[in-house]
């Protein structure tokens, strides 16, 4: 259809024939994009008097804001807690092979490792933008040093550290640089935790709660000093107590600043969390659940011993542990198996799993007016999904960049 | 005038639609050949429930008219006459109305033609009757001093040359203004009374709009359903009027 756009020539794409994830539920509605950005019809009908280019013909699919992982150490044989030569290709091997789980962006996750690894992995990750090359990387998550000794987890011990001695430029010294450093995770009952944290959210990075035994006061204090993440929530930290919820308590605490919520991470795999305790998180706060994978250097591989940072690691079916011990590390779960098992473990609605994927973890980096949803003017990173939630094309930036092939790879 | 009684608002609304569809296939409009359709006015455009978002949410959206084919009356524009007089000449520009389509007010107003508008009227500012303010006081947060007391709107003149002309009417509350419009005489008290100077008029009502009317009258529409529901059935579709323009019959009409 020929059209008349006074604002701009690029082409106009409307995906029909679709429910789309909007205003928190599914609607029967049209998809317009144009240059790389979900398009508001209305305007263009009315302001411009302009039409659709190209017409896609969905099949009734379900279409959904791209998934965005927040905690993911790695995938596909690619550990990036390793300081490799080629570690450049390996971050790019995964983000481009994660497009098929349906992320659109990622945070790539280091775990504790030693000052040398930091200082030679950091400066490797840059924030960029996603496309046919892989999903957009949106900064590190550095998930230790700064941790419990008795909650590492699979954590190596002669790495842990603290920073009572100079807070802020302890850390500052350890990482070497913050300049792509989206979160960070830390103890907060560790000396002078509080300074570390005003000082990372003053300079816009998220600081995460975890492997920690902090007890409730002392995680509600680090909230009001600016902390908003949960790092997989009950894992590597003191269990729930009615006299003492620890840092489970946050998601019914009333010490929360008004106008902050606290987001909390889950690994919806089926092993790191029952059931049950998940569904527990989720009807106590649904609106800061955030799905992350976890994943881990043999996500994507066949079952066997993998490497992750300094220690080995074995994989059996979805079970991955320290090799040789009972002790989780990591998951290979994907992020399209999360959303799956999350929805079906809880019983809750296709949007309520969706948004858990994406808007959440958005809403909780602050940058929801771009990305995580479907509103005019986002970034256009979406997925279709069929109705059982398998992705079966993705999106990044209005162009498809990966597409479920008739062989189902 | 042909008088349509349905059982209810669903039944009447879809009856409507579907007279409407059968109109247009039979018209067989194409480019060159517009099927110019018209339809009352409504708030200003700024409004969040405004007359755009609400064409657009239920009409534009899932038909494929092209942007330039749609014609608004714009309640911003700086000269308001200019502007009322610029429609009047884009609807001669496209060759008429073909069929109008419209509701009537509990006082019997078509389109914001209020009580006292001339029956010769054309497209023009009008000042808002105070049941018409109330009435669309509901989109402004039920603030009386919020609502627009003013309106562009299409006259009374303007709808009668239209071809056709469609009016919908259902509920109670309207019943007394479809007795004003078909049984009183002609009125500029009640403007939609100047339809019956119309030589094709289609009345579409569910029962409660009709809870003013005489019985005679009520009867006598009500057994010519038969004949007037061979407007709607067959339900024609622009691929089948392909092949059956030769044959096509010209709509049974008073």
């Amino acid at each position: 259809m020929p059209s008349n756009k006074s604002v701009s020539d690029a082409p106009i794409v409307q995906f029909t024939n679709c429910r789309i994830l909007r205003g928190h539920q599914l609607q029967r509605e049209d998809l317009w994009v144009r240059e790389g950005k979900i398009l508001n019809p209305e305007k263009l009908f009315f302001d411009e008097k302009g039409s659709a280019d190209v017409q896609v013909d969905c099949k009734d699919s379900i279409i959904t804001p791209g998934f965005i992982d927040v905690q993911i150490n790695g995938g596909f044989g690619v550990d990036f807690s390793l300081a490799t030569d080629d570690f450049k290709s390996g971050i790019d091997l995964v983000s481009q092979k994660i497009l098929s789980h349906g992320v659109t962006s990622f945070c790539p996750t280091l775990v504790t490792s030693p000052p040398s690894v930091y200082h030679q992995v950091l400066p490797q990750i840059s924030v960029r933008n996603g496309g046919a090359h892989g999903a957009g990387i949106l900064g590190a998550h550095l998930e230790g040093p700064f941790i419990s000794k008795e909650k590492k987890g699979a954590h190596p011990e002669h790495c842990l550290r603290t920073f009572e001695a100079g807070a802020f430029q302890d850390l500052l010294a350890t990482y070497g640089s913050l300049d792509c450093v989206r979160i960070v995770t830390l103890a907060p009952e560790m000396r002078r935790s509080s300074e570390v944290i005003r000082e990372l959210t003053k300079r816009g990075i998220c600081v995460s709660l975890g492997h920690s035994v902090a007890n409730l006061s002392q995680a509600e204090e680090a909230v009001q000093h600016g902390a908003t993440f949960i790092t997989h929530l009950f894992n590597a930290m003191l269990p729930f107590h009615h006299r003492d919820p620890g840092i489970v308590g946050l998601l019914t605490s009333d010490k929360i600043p008004a106008g902050r919520r606290v987001f909390y991470g889950m690994i919806s795999d089926g092993i790191h969390t029952n059931p049950a305790a998940l569904r527990i998180a989720h009807r106590a706060h649904p609106k800061g659940l955030v799905l992350v994978t976890d994943a881990i250097a043999g996500m994507g591989l066949a079952p066997g011993r993998h490497t992750l940072g300094q220690q080995v690691v074995e994989i059996d079916g979805l079970n991955t542990y320290i090799a040789g011990t009972k002790t989780l590390s990591g998951s290979v779960a994907t992020m399209d198996t999360c959303v799956r098992h999350f929805q079906e473990a809880t019983g809750c609605s296709v949007e309520t799993a969706l948004e858990a994927a994406s808007l959440h973890p958005a809403q909780l980096l602050g940058i929801e007016r771009k990305k995580g949803t479907l509103n005019y003017d986002s970034d256009a990173d979406f997925l279709i999904l069929n109705d059982n939630l398998y992705v079966q094309a993705t999106y990044i930036a209005g162009k498809e960049v990966w597409r479920q092939d008739a062989s189902g790879m | 005038m042909k008088l349509i009684i349905l059982d209810n608002y669903s039944q009447a609304s879809e009856w409507a639609a579907k007279y409407i569809r059968n109109r247009i296939v039979h018209f067989g409009p194409g480019p060159g050949r517009f099927f110019t359709l018209g339809l009352p006015t409504g708030l200003p455009r700024d409004h969040p429930e405004s007359y755009h978002s609400f064409m657009w949410n239920n009409f534009f959206k899932h038909i494929d008219i092209l942007p330039e084919n749609v014609h608004i009356l714009d309640g911003n524009a700086p000269d308001l006459q200019a502007e009322c007089d610029a429609f009047e000449e884009k609807i001669k520009a496209a060759g008429g109305i073909e069929l109008f389509v419209g509701g009537i007010g509990p006082d019997g107003h078509i389109a914001f033609n209020e009580p006292g508008s001339s029956l010769v009227s054309r497209t023009r500012v009008k000042t808002l009757a105070m049941d018409t303010i109330l009435a669309n006081a509901r989109f402004f947060d039920g603030d009386l001093s919020k609502v627009p007391t003013m309106a562009l709107t299409v006259g009374v003149g303007t709808v009668m040359d239209a071809r056709e002309v469609m009016i919908l009417i259902t509920g109670a509350h309207k019943a007394f203004a479809l007795y004003k419009a078909i049984e009183d005489g002609v009125n500029h008290m009640w403007t939609v009374s100047a339809f019956q100077q119309h030589p094709n008029t289609v009345f579409v009502c569910d029962e409660d709009a009709t809870l003013e009317l005489k019985v005679k009258t009520v009867k006598y529409f009500k057994g010519l359903m038969l004949v007037h529901n061979k407007l709607v059935e067959p339900l024609y579709s622009m691929k089948e009027m392909g092949a059956e323009r030769s044959q096509s019959k010209k709509p049974y009409s008073d």
